[in-house]
């Protein structure tokens, strides 16, 4: 079985479910019968739930119109030239 | 916006569907602008940097082989025009942190083993991310050593999958698990450290 060390290097992959089944299930052994692990495990999956949540206060600032326009005009060369080629 | 309302626009405009430019504008500007904020930490420089991205994203738009991808791909063009922006430490790559230097504090009393943790099942397992709590997390993501951030921002803000990060930041699947573990970890511990003071009172 691995030690908290060893777990604390897979968790990502663990919290993931990105670690092969037999490994997998030797890490929840470990975690089951450690009370700091449980408790560190939790913090981590709290970490990566609030990051899923985060997004940055700073908006950007409206469109300029020209740009906008430059942005469209780009589109439909695009499409003009997939449509001539 | 979830993800099908973005692979639908995506597959509209490929068609030709005009109707769906300001809608697909609008949110791509949104990410584009957040992950070159988070990236060059400046406002003009992210709003430019969304601009030649965007210009890029819609020449090149015929190249999206695979609406279902439209996500990363816009991202790795963003990504392409931070770099362009920045071109210092391209090729400097950082040393990987160690991670014992992110393992938690324990503390052995008499048999008890005991971490130095704040209490995490205080936050309410609907914990809205709002207010102060917000602002650490916010400070955590932007105090992290660019290799790290630019691996969290993809996989657990943008929600990428590991192959999609590493095709956008053009590194190896493992490379991309290396760096996420090690970046979640420092958030982690910059979160801790917070709850803990906010804890204490």
């Amino acid at each position: 079985m691995p030690d908290c060390k060893e777990v604390f290097a897979l968790l990502s992959q663990y919290i993931d479910h990105e670690l092969p089944e037999g490994l997998c299930e030797e890490m929840e052994r470990h975690i089951a019968g450690c009370a700091p692990c449980v408790e560190f495990v939790e913090s981590l999956r709290r970490t990566v739930a609030l990051c899923h949540q985060f997004r940055a206060e700073d908006r950007p600032g409206p469109l300029p119109a020209d740009i906008q326009q430059e942005l469209l005009a780009a589109y439909r060369q695009m499409l003009a030239a997939r449509g001539s080629s | 916006m979830s993800k099908e309302n973005e692979v639908d626009l995506a597959r509209r405009l490929m068609r030709g569907d005009a109707a769906a430019f300001e809608p697909f504008l609008e949110l791509f500007r949104g990410k584009v602008f957040q992950y070159a904020f988070l990236m060059c930490g400046q406002r003009e420089d992210a709003e430019e940097v969304a601009q030649e991205a965007l210009l890029k994203v819609f020449q090149n738009f015929d190249q999206l082989r695979e609406p279902e991808r439209v996500r990363p791909w816009v991202l790795r063009i963003a990504r392409n025009a931070c770099y362009m922006k920045r071109r210092k430490s391209v090729f400097a790559p950082e040393e990987e942190i160690s991670l014992d230097a992110l393992l938690p504090e324990l503390q052995q009393n008499g048999g008890q083993r005991r971490l130095e943790i704040a209490d995490w099942s205080a936050l309410p397992d609907s914990q809205v991310l709002q207010g102060e709590l917000r602002e650490a997390l916010d400070r955590a993501i932007r105090e992290l050593p660019e290799i790290y951030r630019s691996v969290i921002l993809l996989r657990d803000v943008e929600e990428l999958s590991g192959e999609e990060a590493a095709e956008v930041l053009d590194v190896s699947l493992d490379v991309v698990k290396t760096r996420l573990h090690r970046a979640r970890l420092m958030v982690r511990k910059k979160l801790d450290a917070y709850l803990r003071r906010v804890q204490k009172g």
